[in-house]
């Protein structure tokens, strides 16, 4: 359901240990939150539209209908720019419950104005917003305010704080306008605060907090208020990078406990892939593109989105199952030494994987150790059978390197039944890293190369083919 | 050339004529409120003996801002007591408070009106440009013909003169507090008054209390020409120095409007600044008996168990 990186860990907890120890520290601490997250959270992104725009516009000028008529007719930004400013144009998408939706853009790209279009804190030109399946545009006042109340609560980038009220008055704000009493507003708000780890600073004021306490205040009151929707406008754009960091794995973190529909505003790349089921990406007041990160990132829908994801940190989005390459160099382990030598001989390699009868990964084999049984004749795989480093399917790239580093052969991807699925290769690893393509036209690229000439394999496998079956 | 003349001013006494004839009852009703509330605040002035209100006057000072505040207004009323200008003072004090609390009455929803609405900004900027720079002196004129000689043409014009920054700085108060703040108040659902009288004016009250305190400032700056058209008090004891050239006098009537003067700036300062010692031990208490609450309501918590989070939470615990 999660096509990307994050479940990977939960996954290769569960499966046979790995002869690496992939994980520095600082991983193993992320893959343990992660883990948590992948167990819960998985299962809350549902099919069910949460928040709907439909062809949304909001232009700013004197006449903004007119603006709108003609940018339906196709004309750009730009071009009515004398009118006034198009700040959103013809932006359509689907939030599904429980997703994290991403609108990532330059500033100036329109994301804030379409954020503000989600509660009506500004009203649509033209297009309609549903949220939980019911219209908030062109509704009244009293309506949109009821909305607000009940359905979507908002994340401020300045975390737009009351200053003379303590933190938990703030974090029971929303409950108040709800009409909660005060006993019980206050105890919600309790719980809330341990929940974003403020406990013991109830009774403080907004600026006796820091930063990147100031926003848990922030979230604290928006998730208190208990709506199905919550939309975060920069929320983390404020805070010192190693805050942010650690305030998007608590909200990951809350997102899985929770099950939030979370709409999340940034201009940081790097943010949105982390955060992100899915990104909108935003240019001119356009959306350019909606896909996951990956898909942003290995299939960019033009040059704009191509140069603007050039700097993210592919190592971190990328899985092993976007860059794997077809395994080629396999033998089923009930074939024997000598179909794994001539395997090893034809694609010109120094080892093969090998896989069990129903198909799923056993190991690897080395070419002196083959040479060695096919010489004394023995037939079992099995004795020279070494581990090789595998991994799943939604591994983050940068958790390859190390294993890489370590071994020359290339890096087994398995699935969850733990069949052999690809191969990623270091040359593969670099590319894919480097964003550069493998395809080096007639030759490919095998790893890791023979260390035995071929005429001694050829040379071995004549002298014993009486002995064995004729290959 | 000189057969061109607008009559501008023929117009204008043409109007104040016809409102007077016209609208009499409603200035006389006027005229017996302002009295009467002056009267009131005059009476509960001057009927104590002074020390009753010198003391009162020296308390309200140590709690907003400390014993040396409170000091000096002690030095200062003693100094009006023994020039023998008290009870002018007294008046003085009366008319600038009624003046005063009228203009800030009026020019506080004013000035949210102009924060809230772009056009009533754009009407009420001009007016209030016209109030502040016409020469006081000339709404006098119809004053005195709407409300006959006395204190009330005195607080009529006083208003009018002194409400100018008590708008402005309204609604600049309210325009300057965080955008995003008041975003959040609405993106919460609460409605427009709500926001007002939570978000909005309590954020804006450093700016608006600055503004009562200039509205203060110029009603004192009026004493002198309310003065002239028989409002008594200090300003009477200065135009008759004027009249008589007495430079003693004068002095000891101006003296006696400076000391009042200084004291209601430094009062309003500091309440418009918080941090007073008298604000501090309320917030002390306030913030106090909340933790007690806190207290209470926790154990209450845990006894119960009650809502949905505590299960949900307890559930997430079990599974880290």
């Amino acid at each position: 359901m999660r096509p990307h990186g994050r479940s990977s860990p939960a996954l290769r907890a569960q499966g046979p240990v790995i002869a690496h120890p992939f994980y520095t520290s600082q991983h193993a601490r992320m893959s343990q939150r992660k883990r948590l997250y992948f167990a819960c959270v998985g299962e809350h992104v549902t099919e069910t539209i949460a928040v709907k725009a439909d062809r949304l516009y909001k232009a700013f000028g004197r006449r903004p209908t007119e603006m709108v008529k003609k940018l339906d007719a196709g004309a750009s930004r730009s071009e009515v720019a004398s009118m006034g400013t198009a700040a959103v144009i013809d932006a359509s998408f689907e939030v599904k419950k429980g997703e994290i939706f991403v609108v990532m853009g330059l500033s100036g790209s329109g994301k804030s104005t379409l954020i503000r279009m989600l509660n009506g804190l500004l009203d649509a030109t033209s297009g309609t917003v549903t949220v939980g399946g019911k219209p908030i545009t062109g509704i009244p006042n009293k309506a949109l305010r009821e909305v607000r109340r009940s359905s979507v609560s908002m994340v401020f980038q300045h975390f737009a704080l009351l200053p003379h009220r303590t933190v938990i008055d703030n974090v029971a704000y929303g409950l108040e306008v709800q009409g909660v009493g005060r006993e019980e507003r206050l105890e919600r708000a309790r719980t809330i605060i341990r929940l974003v780890g403020l406990d013991g600073w109830a009774d403080s004021l907004p600026s006796e907090l820091s930063g990147g306490m100031q926003q848990r205040v922030g979230l604290g009151r928006a998730l208190a208020a208990d709506t199905d929707v919550l939309l975060m406008d920069e929320a983390f754009s404020a805070l010192d990078p190693l805050i942010r960091r650690e305030m998007q794995e608590q909200l990951i973190e809350l997102q899985a406990e929770l099950g939030k529909t979370i709409i999340f505003i940034t201009h940081d790349l790097n943010e949105a892939m982390f955060l992100g089921d899915r990104i909108a990406v935003m240019r001119d007041g356009r959306i350019v593109q909606i896909g996951t990160p990956e898909e942003i990132l290995t299939d960019p829908a033009n040059d704009y989105v191509a140069q603007f994801v050039q700097d993210v940190d592919r190592g971190r989005v990328l899985t092993a199952a976007s860059v794997m390459e077809p395994v080629r160099s396999v033998v089923t382990i009930s074939a024997g030494p000598r179909a794994a030598l001539r395997t090893m001989r034809d694609l010109q390699t120094s080892a093969t994987f090998v896989v069990n009868r129903d198909r799923t990964f056993a190991g690897v084999v080395r070419d002196r150790d083959v040479l060695k049984q096919v010489k004394t004749g023995a037939t079992d795989l099995h004795a020279i059978l070494k581990d090789a480093a595998w991994v799943t399917p939604d591994t983050p790239l940068v958790d390859l390197v190390e294993a890489s580093v370590e071994s020359d052969l290339p890096i087994a991807v398995v699935d969850e039944k733990n069949r052999l699925i690809g191969a990623i290769p270091r040359v593969t690893l670099l590319a894919a890293i480097g964003n550069v393509t493998t395809n080096t036209g007639e030759l490919t690229v095998v790893e890791p190369a023979p260390t035995i000439s071929m005429s001694v394999i050829t040379e071995t496998l004549r002298e014993t083919a009486s002995e064995g079956t004729q290959l | 050339m000189n057969d061109f003349r607008i009559p501008l001013g023929t117009l204008v006494e043409g109007f104040v004529d016809w409102v007077t004839d016209s609208l009499g009852f409603i200035f006389d009703f006027i005229r017996a409120v302002f009295d009467g509330a002056f009267e009131a605040v005059d009476f509960l002035l001057v009927s104590p003996p002074f020390w009753v209100i010198i003391v009162l006057a020296a308390a309200l000072a140590y709690a907003t801002r400390g014993w040396k505040f409170a000091l000096g207004t002690i030095v200062g009323l003693t100094l009006i007591l023994g020039v023998n200008q008290w009870e002018n003072a007294m008046d003085t004090l009366a008319l600038v408070l009624v003046a005063s609390i009228l203009a800030i009455l009026i020019s506080i929803p004013l000035g949210i009106l102009a924060a809230k609405s772009p056009t009533a900004s754009a009407i009420i900027r001009p007016v209030l440009d016209f109030m502040q720079t016409m020469p006081a002196f000339v709404y006098l004129i119809p004053a005195l013909i709407l409300f006959r000689i006395g204190v009330v043409p005195g607080i009529v014009a006083t208003i009018i003169f002194a409400m100018a920054p008590g708008v402005r700085l309204t609604e600049l108060g309210i325009r300057g507090v965080d955008r995003e703040v008041v975003e959040a108040g609405q993106a919460f659902g609460a409605s427009p008054w709500r926001i007002l009288r939570q978000i909005q004016l309590p954020l804006a009250m450093p700016t608006i209390m600055a503004g009562i305190n200039q509205v203060i400032m110029l009603s004192l700056s009026m004493v002198v020409i309310a003065g002239m058209v028989g409002a008594g008090g200090l300003g009477a004891q200065v135009v008759a120095a004027l009249n008589r050239i007495d430079i003693a006098l004068g002095f000891e009537a101006g003296l006696a409007v400076v000391i009042l003067a200084i004291y209601l700036d430094r009062l309003t300062a500091a309440l418009g600044k918080g941090g007073t010692p008298l604000g501090r031990v309320v917030a002390a208490r306030k913030r106090h008996r909340q933790t007690a609450a806190a207290g209470t309501a926790t154990t209450g918590t845990e006894a119960t168990a009650s809502g949905q989070k505590a299960p949900e939470l307890a559930d997430t615990t079990a599974r880290a």
